[in-house]
């Protein structure tokens, strides 16, 4: 066990390393960042002066190796659009980001999965089809068109729910949260609806296509013979064995759930990470990119990690192997 | 972290449902497409910036609802000597924390410009320095006579000595260094019409009016609620669905839309910006182009040429959709030094620009890259469609490179080399007054004098260096008016750039608000009435 997490994080941290490689390579190509920091009144040798003090004129390599060093400390520098460290930023994105990121896979799960339950048993019933073809919509439709229909009918003509931001926040310490407010918990729905769809989908086709296979295996054949009851067969014997790719994709869906609410950010103007990353990629403001790409990368193997281990405890056979292997 | 207070969160929180309750609202909600940048009055030279900034902090003088320069905390000021302005201040004036407004917190302003983090060293540039004659008259020194100076000021806010000392923030903030807690970055006092209550750069910021504003106030806000909201369709929907009583901009091409939902309408009126063409003229080879050994711009009938193949009608109709005004001036009709009698275009002759080619030696016509920003002006890719299909016409292959701002600006300006052959650029003088397109855009760069940055192409003619100066001290009203027109007469008889337009300013406004529309784009807080 203490060698294949030593492995695990190794590989975690060349993967960290070349994501904050590409990430760095990439923003050399993105424009140049002093326009957008000066006025059109500025004049070169000002110009000059601010390059040369934001280190933009130092070689590539050097460049990136001061870039590595100051983020493994959590350092990222100062933003050149908002002025102020990169950290704090993150620091107050982050809470929007991670609530309806959560929100979302929880809604996610709880819908998707009985949803998949429901159509593997009863497959031929008018509310699986009606579930079925309802999935296709949201794994096929793209994000930002969900949303823009939402905001239509439910903000636009009905006028029920907040068209945009997050509604009024409470803080607790550094974290705010928009669940204690009713205009919070309002703005809430929409966003976390659009995010949530093509999970909610996915999840739901996943869970049936391993449902069918697993109902049509000999154990549950034997289960039914032994005549337990169907509930205890469905949800103990089958749903069971159907979980190690489910975690696996959830696991890896809550990384891009997080990664992909980019597009539901901008979409509603919610006042998270990835929206500051679109801000900041109209600004070509470097640190913040550098900051959110890297953090990414980190949630991507931090939750693979987990993962990881969900096996272990899910699935009996890979701890019996183990011990085995060891000669216990 | 900052809080929200109990009672601004109580406020917001009627504000959501201001489309239900209108009674309640002299709350004023608005949405832009990018954020107010810092807090900081002499942070950043920006027009969305500085005309947000404008409700907290005021200058000496300041424009009104007619665009028409005023006193703001001075009351008068004269021209006592050539070089020496003097400001009588306003007397009883207070900053938003109780203490007094004087001189010497117009000193210091003039002094904290100066700092390094500024993006104000060109205001600081026209004073040499100021010499307080009692606390409430101050003199500014000049280096040369400079009859505009009042108008170049209307953007130089005052800021208060004891509070920037007590904050440690008498330095700019600057982009990067030892001061990135400025206090001022994101705390402000000033003595304007509305006080910061809260900010959260990039999600919301929040004024409340000031009880004690001096000054009086045309409408009737009491909270302001600003929030930046990127997408188009986003801040559109936020509009009609009564989120925000205002929204801009608004694209061009759902100005139907605007007009047809109930409650809001379009506000659209010329803005002072204008859009142009210019050409690479400097270099002996053009760096984008079939042409070797010479450079077809230097040839006067080749741009004469490309500004007769170009529909201007054409472009403000199917383009602009009707919305703009075409121009024969760099400058727009509510700048200072405009001439109506020079404003008109040689028309739109393509027979003629074939001819002028042919004479030039290009009967074919050649090949150019044209460089256009995608993001930055009203439809500015459209533009530039539409004019590379004019200039194919008269046989000019035109490779069109668009891109967004910063790709687009990091690849023409000065820093990059004015990497471009052909580009498409729009330019608001931020003094209002012609002296500044004079001496950025038409005066040859690279001189002793240091003007003509954003000169692209390098159009060069010296007179107008020499005319730059002249104007930027005359004092004589009609003899410096006379100035400005021999300037844009030479640049016009050689087609320096082309001028294209004004472009349209495109706001959207909820039936429930009255506001006033300034030309440079800047709404004002202390017009706007909520009913």
């Amino acid at each position: 066990m203490p060698a294949f997490l030593l492995r695990r994080l190794l590989q975690s941290v060349v993967v960290m390393l070349t994501v904050a490689l590409i990430a760095f390579a990439l923003f050399r190509y993105v424009g140049d960042p002093i326009n957008n920091m000066v006025g059109q009144d500025t004049t070169l040798e000002e110009r000059e002066e601010l390059r040369e003090r934001l280190g933009l004129n130092d070689p590539f390599l050097l460049q990136f190796a001061r870039f590595v060093r100051e983020a493994s400390a959590g350092e990222f520098g100062l933003s050149y659009q908002h002025r102020r460290p990169v950290r704090e930023l993150v620091a107050e994105r982050l809470p929007a980001t991670l609530e309806l990121s959560f929100v979302s896979a929880v809604l996610a799960l709880l819908v998707g999965a009985p949803m998949g339950v429901y159509t593997a048993l009863r497959r031929r019933g008018i509310l699986s089809r009606g579930f079925m073809t309802f999935s296709l919509i949201g794994v096929s439709l793209p994000t930002f068109l969900i949303g823009i229909l939402l905001i239509l009918f439910f903000g636009v003509i009905l006028r029920w729910l907040p068209t945009f931001g997050r509604g009024e926040v409470v803080a607790i310490g550094w974290w705010t949260t928009g669940f204690l407010t009713a205009s919070g918990l309002k703005s809430l729905i929409m966003p976390a609806i659009t995010l949530a769809l093509f999970q909610m989908t996915l999840i739901m086709r996943l869970i049936r296509a391993e449902m069918l296979e697993v109902l049509r295996t000999d154990f549950i054949k034997f289960a039914h013979a032994r005549g337990l009851p169907a509930r205890s067969v469905h949800f103990r014997h089958a749903l069971k064995n159907t979980m190690v790719p489910v975690i696996t994709i959830t696991g890896l869906q809550l990384g891009s759930i997080i990664a992909f609410a980019i597009i539901t950010e901008s979409v509603f103007q919610w006042p998270g990470m990835g929206l500051l990353f679109i801000q900041a990629i109209g600004e070509v403001d470097i640190p913040v990119m550098a900051a959110y790409l890297v953090l990414i990368a980190f949630f991507f193997v931090f939750i693979n990690f987990i993962v990881d281990l969900l096996y272990f405890v899910v699935d009996p056979r890979l701890r019996a192997d183990k011990a085995t292997a060891n000669g216990q | 972290m900052r809080f929200v207070s109990k009672t601004a969160a109580a406020a917001a929180a009627l504000g959501c449902f201001v489309a239900a309750a209108p009674s309640h609202s002299e709350t004023f909600r608005w949405a832009f497409q990018g954020d107010v940048q810092t807090m900081d009055p002499h942070g950043l030279f920006e027009t969305m910036t500085l005309g947000f900034q404008r409700s907290i902090y005021e200058g000496l003088v300041a424009r009104d609802e007619n665009m028409k320069l005023v006193g703001a905390l001075a009351e008068r000021w004269e021209n006592v000597e050539p070089n020496t302005w003097r400001f009588h201040l306003r007397k009883g004036v207070r900053f938003h924390d109780g203490s007094a407004f004087a001189a010497d917190d117009v000193a210091f302003s003039v002094e904290r410009i100066r700092s390094e983090g500024s993006d104000l060293k060109v205001v600081a540039q026209l004073i040499e320095e100021t010499r307080i004659v009692d606390d409430h008259t101050i003199d500014f020194i000049t280096p040369a006579p400079n009859p505009i100076l009042p108008l170049q000021l209307e953007i130089f806010y005052i800021m208060d000595r004891e509070w920037a000392e007590r904050n440690n923030a008498t330095e700019v903030t600057s982009v990067k260094g030892g001061d990135e807690g400025n206090y001022a970055n994101l705390n402000a006092n000033g003595t304007g019409p509305f006080t910061l209550e809260s900010r959260q750069s990039g999600v919301k910021t929040e004024l409340v009016a000031n009880p004690d504003y001096w000054g009086e106030m045309k409408g009737n806000v009491t909270q302001a609620v600003f929030t930046p909201i990127s997408q188009d369709a986003t801040r559109l929907a936020a509009l009609i669905s009564g989120n925000v009583h205002m929204a801009y901009p608004v694209p061009v091409q759902d100005w139907q839309r605007l007009a047809d939902a109930d409650g809001v309408r379009p506000l659209a009126g010329p803005e002072a910006r204008t859009i142009f063409l210019g050409f690479d003229q400097i270099r002996d080879e053009l760096l984008y182009s079939d042409v070797k050994g010479r450079n077809p711009f230097k040839d006067l009938r080749v741009r004469q040429a490309f500004i007769q193949a170009i529909d201007i009608e054409a472009i403000r109709k199917k383009v602009m959709r009707g919305a703009s005004v075409p121009a024969g001036l760099m400058v727009a009709p509510q700048v200072n030094g405009f001439t109506e009698a020079l404003n008109d275009r040689p028309p739109h002759d393509p027979a003629k620009a074939r001819e002028l080619l042919a004479e030039a030696g290009y009967p074919d016509g050649f090949a150019v890259t044209m460089d256009c920003p995608n993001d930055r002006y009203v439809n500015d890719e459209r533009i530039c469609q539409a004019v590379a299909s004019m200039l194919a016409k008269i046989g000019v292959k035109v490779t069109l490179l668009a891109q967004t701002k910063s790709k687009y600006f990091g690849k023409v300006l000065a820093q990059n080399g004015y990497d471009t052959s052909f580009f498409l650029l729009g330019w608001t003088p931020s003094t209002f007054d012609s002296h500044n397109p004079i001496s950025s855009l038409m005066a040859c760069r690279g001189g002793e004098d240091k003007i003509g940055a954003f000169n692209l192409g390098g159009y060069c003619n010296p007179r107008i260096n020499e005319l730059a100066a002249l104007i930027q001290s005359e004092t004589d009203q009609a003899k410096r008016q006379a100035m400005i027109d021999e300037a844009f007469r030479i640049h016009r008889d050689e087609v320096g750039h082309i001028p294209l337009h004004q472009q349209p300013l495109s706001w959207g406004v909820s039936e429930q608000v009255d506001l006033v529309q300034r030309p440079d784009n800047v709404l004002d807080l202390r017009y706007v009435t909520v009913r």
